[in-house]
């Protein structure tokens, strides 16, 4: 083995993209998080530059990069691509041992996967075409509110009659929303009820691969206190959270990378060209 | 001829003589369209070609007509068509498609389409009897609608000298006695007996060479893909059931798979893991669909389609000619119930083809446009997944509806997939028990 050696993911989601950055021991050293944008090439290209930047790393001391995400392919630096089903499983069962279900939601999807010891994946579903249920219902309420996105959680925490959100469609969200402040309700209200809408299909997705004991909660809208709580009290059971889990899929690529760096299986002459 | 030679002329016959067999079929229901002749509207779940085909009947099976619409990528044209009419986007695709074929005058990319002279249909499926209806609506057309009595419970199906059997064969008996009758009326033609038990006779020699074929597919490798190639085969099997053609061409088909199976040609890529397939495929972007699987080395080498869609071949049960109408009524009732329980009784036929086909994995296709295939598929897939083990992909796109297939998405399901079974395989590798 090299005497320094690192190993990266990066995940390219269809919200914002994520990079991680992890050395021999499997600890973060670099981490990095921008919006996708219409670019993707690029946005794959300046999240790992700035992920290399803040661990202060040189491009030649990473060994594999791997892509992940409905971008993994984009990664034109990478070495190979890993799902984000496999890379959120294996990313989650490293932060927290004894997991074994994770849910995952993201801009556009939601995925439960059911995960073994080792954080691979036993069985997963998720939502169909239809973004329902996702972090653009989410979204969809908050430019219905005209609320920025990220006071959505603690505002929906501020409910005392919470509403039920009868729709599960982003489209009709908006008007539901907007027919539901027409009424008169309370805008904390209206968002506890779109928390729990989302909740209560989340936990459906759940339900079909089996609910284990200890859940770990991943992606973008982890940061949503209101979603955390609303997910919890569905299947009543608390949720492994920790500031890393926005990055767990890109965690999870890095890992996936470092067991390649290990294996010593990096392909000869495919140093990553990154445009700085 | 040398080996090489013979391999050359085996290898994939079936797939070449399938396509020409059915561009032959499709140039027939032009001619009869443009001559003006009558034809018969029948369903794959139940055609009854072996009647009909007595009465020189030429075939239309719109539920091809409407997934070749899907294959040839124009399917969209037609769905909007009957879209712009009325009918719902939620409702099947394959009726959608066909209404449009019909609001086009008969205009179809394989051929014209004859009008209907007589339609007749099981109660397999639901939206049958409503498709039929539409027909009669637009054409004055004569509807026979058999009614075949279906499994009371999984798994407790009635046979032959069980008193509950005879009376539900004898029910399907008197159904098909006034078929005959309403045949003669359409047709101005006499029934013929004698022809009635040539044409049962060549639907017994197909429906023992299909049976052949499947069992070959246990082979490792697998003799042919049961999604793609098998499409083909079902094309034969429906369109030229009880003629002499399809007979003939299922019986040089089981000489190319043996030929396969004794000399270790398998499909046209290194098989990996082998697959079952349930539901029915993603015809909008059908070459593409089978690739994200081959990709990987994923083989399908059964499905519940080639079961439930192969008009009752699949089955292997020969007619007795000595009592011709009442034997048809037996096989009619077996294979139709059969297929019904496809759909609803699954499980144990999957769980037994698994464990006869040594299969990896199975991968549940639910579809939008139809409801009655897709239901249980959700409880199927638990089932098979914590009760058996089996390891299961659910992915739901449709038929026909390119609007509601999404390729990213499949495509990010199915390698996650196979990342997992490739994981499994090491497990097993480092741990004999973990299969």
């Amino acid at each position: 083995m090299n005497t320094v050696s690192y190993a990266a993911g990066v995940d390219v989601g269809s919200t914002q993209t994520k990079a991680v950055i992890i050395d021999e021991d499997a600890t973060i050293v670099g981490r990095s998080l921008i919006d996708t944008g219409a670019n993707v090439i690029k946005a794959a290209e300046s999240s790992y530059v700035a992920a290399l930047v803040e661990g202060g790393i040189d491009e030649e001391e990473v060994e594999y990069i791997i892509g992940t995400g409905y971008g993994r392919y984009r990664v034109t630096f990478g070495n190979s691509q890993v799902t984000e089903i496999s890379c959120h499983g294996r990313g989650a069962v490293h932060l927290f041992p004894e997991t074994r279900t994770v849910v995952d939601m993201g801009g556009q999807d939601t995925k439960a996967i059911s995960v073994n010891a080792k954080g691979e994946i036993t069985d997963f579903c998720m939502n169909d075409k239809c973004a329902a249920g996702t972090g653009r219902f989410l979204g969809a309420a908050a430019a219905a509110l005209d609320i920025p996105i990220d006071d959505l959680g603690p505002v929906s925490l501020q409910s005392t009659k919470p509403i039920k959100i009868s729709t599960t469609c982003t489209v009709f969200a908006e008007s539901e929303v907007l027919a539901w402040i027409g009424k008169g309700k309370k805008i904390e209200d209206i968002l506890w009820g779109v928390h729990k809408s989302i909740a209560s299909r989340s936990a459906g997705l759940m339900r079909r691969v089996g609910i284990d004991d200890e859940v770990t909660f991943t992606g973008g809208v982890t940061r949503n206190v209101g979603m955390v709580k609303a997910l919890g009290e569905r299947i009543e059971k608390p949720l492994n959270i920790s500031d890393d889990c926005h990055y767990m899929g890109a965690l999870g690529a890095a890992l996936f990378a470092l067991d390649n760096v290990k294996a010593g299986r990096t392909p000869v002459g495919s140093t990553a060209e990154v445009a700085s | 001829m040398t080996t090489l030679d013979i391999t050359q002329d085996l290898v994939g016959r079936g797939n070449r003589e399938g396509a020409a067999l059915f561009r032959d079929w499709f140039a027939e229901l032009d001619t009869t369209a443009k001559s003006g002749g009558l034809s018969a509207y029948v369903f794959v779940m139940g055609s009854i070609n072996e009647i009909l085909k007595t009465f020189d009947l030429p075939v239309v099976f719109p539920e091809i007509n409407s997934l070749q619409t899907a294959v040839r990528r124009v399917a969209h044209e037609y769905l909007e068509e009957a879209e712009d009419h009325g009918y719902s986007p939620d409702i099947c695709g394959y009726v959608k498609a066909d209404v449009g074929t019909q609001l086009r005058g008969g205009e179809h990319p394989m051929a014209q389409i004859p009008k209907p002279g007589i339609t007749v249909l099981t109660n397999a499926c639901n939206t049958y009897i409503k498709w039929a209806e539409i027909w009669e609506r637009m054409y004055e057309t004569p509807m026979f609608t058999i009614d075949i009595p279906g499994t009371r419970q999984a798994g407790l199906q009635t046979w032959k000298g069980n008193s509950d059997f005879e009376a539900d064969r004898t029910y399907v008996e008197v159904q098909l006695r006034e078929l005959i009758t309403l045949c003669e009326e359409v047709t101005g033609i006499k029934f013929d007996i004698d022809k009635f038990r040539e044409v049962l006779g060549h639907a017994n020699t197909m429906s023992r060479s299909w049976n052949r074929i499947l069992e070959l597919n246990e082979a490792k490798p697998s003799l042919f893909n049961a999604l793609t190639d098998g499409t083909i085969y079902l094309g034969v099997a429906n369109g030229l059931r009880g003629t002499e053609q399809g007979a003939r061409y299922f019986e040089r088909l089981v000489e190319e798979m043996e030929y396969k199976a004794a000399n270790g040609i398998g499909q046209t890529i290194e098989e990996k893991y082998r697959l079952l397939f349930v539901g029915v495929p993603c015809y909008p972007i059908f070459r593409r669909f089978n690739e994200l699987f081959t990709d990987w080395g994923g083989t399908f080498v059964n499905s519940t389609y080639l079961w439930f869609a192969s008009g009752g071949t699949n089955r292997g049960f020969e007619y007795d000619l000595s009592d011709p109408v009442a034997s048809l009524a037996e096989g009619v009732l077996v294979s139709v119930r059969d297929a019904m329980d496809s759909m609803f009784h699954q499980n144990i036929v999957l769980a037994d083809m698994a464990k006869d086909f040594d299969v990896d994995g199975i991968i549940y296709h639910p579809i939008k446009s139809c409801r009655t295939v897709s239901t249980g598929l959700a409880d199927g897939r638990k089932h098979m997944t914590e009760e058996l083990g089996i390891p299961s992909l659910f992915m739901e796109s449709d038929m026909m509806d390119r609007r509601v297939v999404s390729e990213a998405q499949m495509k990010n399901r199915v390698d996650a997939f196979f990342e997992g079974l490739a994981s499994r395989r090491q497990q097993a590798l480092a741990d004999p028990k973990v299969r």
